[in-house]
This record gives C-alpha cells, structure tokens and sequence, in this order.
C-alpha cells in the first residue's frame, strides 16, 4: 500500500513554473529516492510535501489522507519528519535539547503542569529524555548530547537532525541530500543507518540525493525529475539505462556538438 | 533551501560577555552576591526608613512587571510594546469591580486573569500569525487604545481616574502599612521568579527557545509556532494583570497616565538591562530602573533620556545585557 | 451647511491629513523594504525635522520673512539637515546591528526613538512651541466649502514630492539599485552595487520625506511639541501596512485613505474625534487579521 500518494502536483513562482503535474508514491516500508539534476525542484517536493510552500495544485495524500496544503507542524504531526539540506540546529541549545524538539508534537503537558510540577508532567519529562537518548544513541552520538550543537563537527551536526527528526516518532523520513559534505567513510556509515532506520524503526524513507552511488544502493524505488517534471521512475537499473535520464544529466548528444 | 529566509534568526555569539563587568561572569561571585541581597530583602523592613521601604516596594513591583515581559520577550523572542496595557487591565478590573461593585479585593484577581487572557488572545491571535515586527508596532497601538478608552468610559473615572480603591484584607487582618505591601509585593516577586523558573524548564519554555532561535525548523518539528508564541503572549499577559491588581490595591488610586507608552518602555527597559531571558537578569534590570532615578534626583525628567542611551549602547555593545545567559 | 458640504469639507481635511501620513508612510516603507527594519525612530524624525524646520525659520525669517519663501527654504534646509541625521543613525545604531538577531535591532530602533524625542523634551522642557508663520488665510470657496491657500499649497507639495520619489525610483539607476537591494542585497553585492551607499541614499530620502511632514505640520497647525511624532508613527505605519509594507505607491494610496478613513470616520454618530486613534488602530487591526499584505503588497512567498 502507497504511504505517500502525490497526484499531478503543480507549483509556480511568479509565473516560474517550478514542479509540472509530478505524479509519484511511496510504498510503506520501501525506501524511495527522488534525484534529478540541480534546480530540477526537488527540494520544492519536499518543501510542498511538508507544508512550507502550498502547491497550486494537485493533490498530497499522505497514509490515504490529504495533507496538501496544510501547515508544516500538522504534517509533521500526521508522521512526517524531515532533514533540512543546510542544517537548520538551534545552534544555541545542546544537542540533547535540540532531538527533545522532536518530541514536542508526541507530548501534551503545558504550562500549568510545568508550574506544578505534577506527576504526569515529571514522567512525561522522563520519557521524553529517555527516548532522545534512545535516537541519539541510534544515530550513534549519545557522548556528545551536553554540548552545544553549533560547536560539533559538522558530520554529527547532520546526526542530531537525523536524531531529531527520529524523535517526532514518523511513518515517513524525508532526507534533503543527507549525504552532502560527507566523506567515504561517513557515506558508508550513512547507508547503514538509513538501512537501520528501515529494519529496526520500520520507517519508511525518501530521500533526495546528488551522489548517484548512494541512491542505486539504497533505494528500491527511483524517481526522477527534471524542470520539475518526472521523466522516469523505477528500480536503480531500469532508471540508469533510461535515455531521458542519461540526456538529463549528461545533457543530448547535438548539444555536445554545438 | 530554495531562498533562507532573511527573517532567520542568527544566532552567532554576538559581542556576548566581557567590559568592565567581567567579574560577574563567575559563577561563584554570582552566588555571594545572590546570598547576600536574599537576606536584605527578608529583613530590610527591620532596618530601613519608610522610604527606603517604599522604594524596594516598588521595586519589587517592577521585578514582577519585567519577569512577566520576559516571558514574551526573552523566552519567546516577541517585541511587545504595550505591556502597560495588560497592567491596565488588572488594575482598572480591581478599581472597577471594587469601587462600583463592592467585590472582595481577592475575587477581582481571578476576573482581572480572565480579561488578561482575554487580550492577549485578541492582540495575539491574529499578529502572532505575521513578521514579528508587526506584533510590536500593533501592542504598541493597542497600549494607546487601552489608555484612550480608560480616558474616555465614565465606568474607568474618565482622564482623573478611580480613587478610594479599598485596600485588602486577609483574615480580617487589614493591608495598610507600607511594610505589608513590601511583603506582599516581595512575595508576589518571588512567585513569579518560580513561575518562570518552572517554566523556562519544561516542555513549553524549551519550545519558545525553539522557535525564538528557528521558527521554520520548529515548525518542521511539530511545534505550533503561533500557539506556542500565544501562550508566551497570554502568560505575560496574566502576570501584567495580576501585578495591576495590587498596585491598584496599594495606591487605592489609578489614573490613564499611569498606563503611558513610557510605562511600557520602562518596563521592556528592565528586561533589556539585565539580560533578557534570563530571570536574575531580569531582576538586576527592574531595580536598575526602580533605584536609578533615586539615586541621581538632580536628572528629574530626562531620566528616560539616559535610561534610552543606556539601552542603545547596551544593544551595540553588550547586547545579551549586564547578567547574560551562560551557556557551556 | 448640508451634508454634501460636510463631506466635501472632510474630503479636503482628509486630504491634508492624508498627504501628511502618506509622506511619513514612505521612509517607513523604504526603509523596511531595503533592510527590512521597522524604524521606530520614524516618527520622531518627523518631529525633528518640525523642531529644525522652526529653528532654520527663526533665522531665516529676519532675512526674507516667515511666508512662503520662508518656509519652503527652511523647508529644503531642514529636509538635508534631517536627511544627513537619518543617514547618521543608520550608520551609527543599524548598521553593526543588521546581522544581530531580530529582537536586537527592534529595541534599538526603539532606544533612538527615545533618544530622539527625549532629547527633544529636554531640550523644550516639555512645552508646545508656537510655530508662526505668515501664510494668511485666504483661499477659495467651493460652495459652502472654504479652502485656504496653504491647505492647496501642501496638498500640492506632497504630490510634487511623491511624484519625483515615484519617478526617482522608477527612472533612475539609483531607484533601480534600491529596489534590486530589497530583492537579494548579496546578488546586488556581488554585481557590484555600492549596497552600503545606496542603503544610506535610502535613509536619507525616507527621512528627508517625513521632515517635509514634519515642517508642512507644524506650518498648518501652528505648534509643534516633542511628542508630536508618537501617533502619527503609528499611524504612518497603519498607513503603510494598509497599502502593502514595502510598496511606495502602497505608502502613498494607504496614507491618503487612512487619512480620508480617519475624518469622515469621526463624522459617524458615537464616534467622536475623541475616538479617532481607536478607530485607526481597529483599522490596523482588523486589516492584519484579513489582509496583512494590505492593498498593493506582493503576497510573499512561501518561506524556506
């Protein structure tokens, strides 16, 4: 069954067409990849599936409810966490501090409980720590959760965004380039952990990516896009053989020529 | 990011601590100086002159206004220009209730809470929505409509105000005395210092850090950028109120000029001074206001003239104020 | 008088009321669209440039007289003079501030807001200064309605000044570049505009507009006081919000129709002009809660 259902989505900017009529799904508990070549309005997808820009039209069905055009915390609510390409930590806050966010829309107590004290605000206080250490130890940088998250090296910045949107508890994780600034060895450890995610948190994933290697080992389901337009879509070998595809990236042969 | 927002905050170390006032950046020194001051208080009516007490009253009512703004300005990072208002509020709602009703002093508390609530969520519903600039020109706008209406309703005693407001009791045992206020408004100061306390640590004070710090990444996470700004607005607005309340019930008397835009500035003044959000800050800022113009008599009006170069060079130079955040 | 002549006598004094608003509307709308800074000290420096227009009038009248000549070169002196001090408090309170967190460079703003008008008050102790002029009182009647000279005059000078702001930033280099900065100041930056000069250019002709307010005001009125610039900075700023923050023929339409909102608005039973602030405010109000983009405003786009 689809988990993620996007029907002819349409966004302009100024009359700048930026996503064309783009039809894709995601299966549960698959993970998917949306590539395409720079400025082909991927991250646009993301940012219309997560509510931060509303489409002009189609339509987002998200667990076979529509999500289209709602606000960002309501989506995120439904189950759908997301990774921002350039990081976006509250610098300021401690990497602990910073996954508890996550945990905001799965807790309720509010400020009378805060004043008091009370026994459900303590444990749910509790529960809250407990499981952002239990993200941060996934993603595997529990030792550092007391510093603060501007001064970590930028490969475990990634990491506490990955902790935190694990701690909104999601059906789907949305991962904007997760492997951009990464080196081998990190990109190697992050083809494991997106694989955990999916074994062991049973979440389902889509991520946008530049590095073609990572994308073919991971996903099962590729979709393509190009001036905000799907051009292709299936398994990593049927999308690298796709023409339209290899035209896209490497651009046509007659304009070579010229 | 297809366009970073130029509205995200940035929150690299700007200036942060250092000048003249280094020494107070240790923990320890912070702690003696704590200790010390936390016995004057308990037993300043002991020793000290009506005067002095009446002074330290109002000071004490200062720290209670500054931590409430605090809460809408250094917690969750909203300008708010027309927090006199919510003061109004209380202490227009305890004039009228008392005065022309005859209510109980005690009961008009719950009332003037429920108005507080009442205005925060007609201002903060629909500004919270926008820029934050926009939360503080319109507060701004609605300190003036509050005065302006207090000027002109005949209930709230037109441009002279309400006199004979009836000075409370509590178990028969009348407040008169000015050492009585002193307690009153020493105990309502540290009441409110638990309140934000309590409030700063929990689940609602870290999500106004959140969002003070990035608003559209604590959207992405879940949190209710509006709602979680409106009950910063609202809890401001209730400690405004309350404080209204007693300052009516100590002066019995309470005129529209109390509630001017100077008011409100004095007031931002003191969270500003100290260091916003954080709440000894905040109390070294409300005595800062209360004493300085005590101190230098001679400066008579132009008081808030240095008080408003102080502030400036305060934003240029130390912006996180006199008793910053410490951070690891 | 009949209802007709009512209505025509607040169209005029909407009119007058209007232009005023609308030429303080545009610096704040300038300059919140070039830095997006809402500047606080606006109306303050409106009611500087009153105080300047005064004092350059006191010397000058002894030379060539307090009417009309006089007031248009204390005018234009006092437009420079307030320019220079707008520039002058851009580079001294905004400028290191511009990449400090929003909240920082609001409670500045608001410090040489207090700076300005306290300043002002210790200056005057406080008391209303009687701006005499020598403009006279004849005019024009139009029916039963009567329009004096100096009211067409002003009326008159706020559309030359509006009209040459319009062709200025819609016909000249300099106008471009303004407006490219508010688009992208770091792509503006890197085509080689002088980002800093042109922000300070702004500055100057925001606040050279609000002190040509600031003097028109005081001429009409006949006082001028050091509070003077409170309201009519808020109401600068309804105006601008009501036409679209950040659009110049937004400033200039939002000042003119809350001006015209304002006097036939206090013409309605109950609402006396004792009520007046109240109803613009509800204005402001109402309008961010249905259209915070306001009449001519781009929606923005979505954010991220």
């Amino acid at each position: 069954m689809a988990l993620l259902d996007v029907e002819n989505l349409g966004l302009s900017f100024a009359g700048l067409q930026v996503i064309k009529e783009l039809s894709f799904s995601v299966d549960e508990g698959s993970i998917a990849s949306l590539i395409g070549p720079n400025g082909a309005g991927k991250t646009s997808v993301f940012n219309c599936l997560t509510g931060f820009y509303k489409p002009n039209s189609g339509e987002i069905l998200f667990n076979g409810r529509p999500i289209t055009r709602k606000r960002p915390y309501k989506i995120t609510r439904r189950g759908m966490a997301r990774t921002f390409q350039n990081l976006r930590l509250f610098k300021s806050m401690s990497v602990l501090e910073n996954v508890m966010s996550g945990m905001h829309c799965r807790t309720r107590s509010g400020p009378l409980g805060a004043i008091l004290r009370t026994g459900s605000q303590r444990r749910e206080e509790a529960e809250i720590k407990e499981f952002c250490e239990f993200c941060l130890d996934f993603v595997g940088i529990l030792g550092e959760k007391d510093r603060t998250a501007s001064n970590l090296p930028y490969g475990h910045q990634r990491r506490v965004e990955w902790a935190r949107a694990l701690a909104t508890k999601p059906k789907l994780l949305l991962l904007d380039e997760p492997a951009a600034g990464l080196n081998f060895d990190e990109k190697q450890q992050l083809i494991e952990l997106i694989k955990r995610i999916r074994e062991e948190l049973k979440i389902t994933i889509l991520l946008i990516e530049h590095d073609m290697g990572l994308v073919m080992k991971v996903s099962e389901m590729i979709t393509v896009i190009d001036y905000g337009q799907k051009i292709a879509q299936g398994s990593a070998e049927e999308v690298q053989n796709n023409p339209r595809v290899i035209e896209a990236y490497l651009g046509r042969e007659e304009d070579e020529v010229v | 990011m297809a366009r970073i927002d130029s509205a995200a905050p940035k929150t690299g170390d700007v200036a942060g601590t250092g000048g003249p006032l280094r020494w107070l950046d240790s923990q320890k020194n912070r702690l003696i100086v704590l200790t010390v001051l936390a016995f004057l208080a308990m037993f300043l009516p002991l020793i000290s002159s009506n005067y002095v007490l009446e002074v330290m009253t109002t000071a004490w009512f200062y720290v209670m206004l500054c931590l409430g703004l605090n809460i809408v300005v250094g917690y969750a990072g909203l300008l708010d220009l027309g927090y006199a208002a919510f003061f109004a509020v209380g202490a227009y709602t305890t004039g009228i209730l008392t005065s022309h009703f005859g209510v109980n002093f005690w009961l008009t508390i719950p009332a003037a809470v429920l108005f507080s609530i009442c205005a925060g969520v007609i201002i903060g519903g629909p500004t919270l929505r926008l820029r934050s600039d926009y939360l503080a020109i319109v507060t701004l706008g609605f300190g003036e409509i509050v005065r302006i209406i207090a000027r002109n309703l005949e209930i709230t005693g037109g441009a002279s105000g309400l006199i004979g407001i009836e000075k409370p009791s509590i178990f028969g045992f009348e407040l008169n005395q000015i050492f009585h206020f002193y307690y009153v408004f020493l105990i309502l100061a540290c009441l409110a210092c638990f309140v934000s306390y309590r409030l700063q640590h929990s689940r609602l004070g870290r999500a106004w850090q959140y969002v003070r710090e990035d608003e559209d990444a604590a959207e992405a996470m879940g949190i209710d950028r509006v709602a979680v700004k409106l009950y910063a607005y609202v809890i401001g607005a209730i400690f405004g109120g309350v404080a209204g309340c007693f300052f009516a019930a100590k002066m019995t008397a309470i005129s529209p000029e109390t509630f001017m835009f100077q008011q409100s500035v004095l007031i931002l003044l003191g969270v500003v001074l100290g260091g916003m959000g954080k709440i000894p800050g905040v109390i070294v800022g409300a005595f800062a206001l209360v004493l300085f113009p005590e101190v230098f008599r001679d400066l008579g009006s132009s008081r808030i003239l240095v008080f408003a170069i102080v502030m400036l060079v305060i934003m240029l130079y130390r912006p996180k104020g006199i008793w910053p955040e410490k951070k690891s | 008088m009949s209802i007709q002549d009512i209505l025509l006598q607040q169209l005029a004094n909407g009119l007058i009321l209007g232009s005023f608003y609308a030429l303080v509307a545009l610096g704040y709308t300038m300059v919140y669209g070039i830095i997006k800074l809402l500047n606080f000290a606006h109306g303050d420096l409106y009611m500087i440039g009153a105080f300047i227009g005064f004092l350059f009038l006191s010397v000058l009248s002894p030379l060539i007289g307090d009417s009309w000549v006089g007031i248009l070169c204390s005018m234009v002196l006092s437009m420079i003079a307030v320019g220079l001090l707008g520039v002058l408090i851009q580079r001294i309170a905004y400028q290191p501030m511009l990449s400090a967190p929003r909240l920082s460079i609001l409670i500045t703003a608001l410090a040489v807001s207090m700076i300005l008008s306290n300043a002002v008050m210790a200056f005057t102790d406080g008391e209303y200064l009687a701006f005499s002029t020598d403009l006279g009182y004849e005019g024009l009647e139009f029916g039963n309605v009567f329009v004096t000279y100096t009211q067409m005059v002003l009326v008159g000078a706020a559309a030359l000044l509006m009209t040459g702001l319009y062709l200025f930033v819609h016909r000249t280099m300099y106008g471009k570049a303004m407006r490219a900065i508010a688009i992208d100041q770091d792509a503006c930056r890197l085509m080689g505009i002088h980002v800093n000069r042109i922000i300070a250019l702004t500055f100057f002709i925001g606040t050279s507009l609000a002190a040509s307010a600031g003097i028109m005001a005081g001429a009409y009125y006949g006082s001028i006081h050091f509070f003077m610039g409170f309201v009519i900075g808020l109401k600068a700023f309804t105006a601008a919000v009501i036409g679209g923050i950040g659009s110049i023929p937004g400033a200039m339409l939002g000042g003119l129709l809350l001006g015209l909102l304002e006097s036939f608005g206090t013409q309605i039973p109950f609402i006396g002009t004792e009520w007046k602030d109240v109803f613009s405010f509800g204005i402001l109000i109402l309008l961010l809660v249905f259209k915070p983009t306001g009449i001519l405003g781009r929606t923005e786009i979505e954010r991220m």
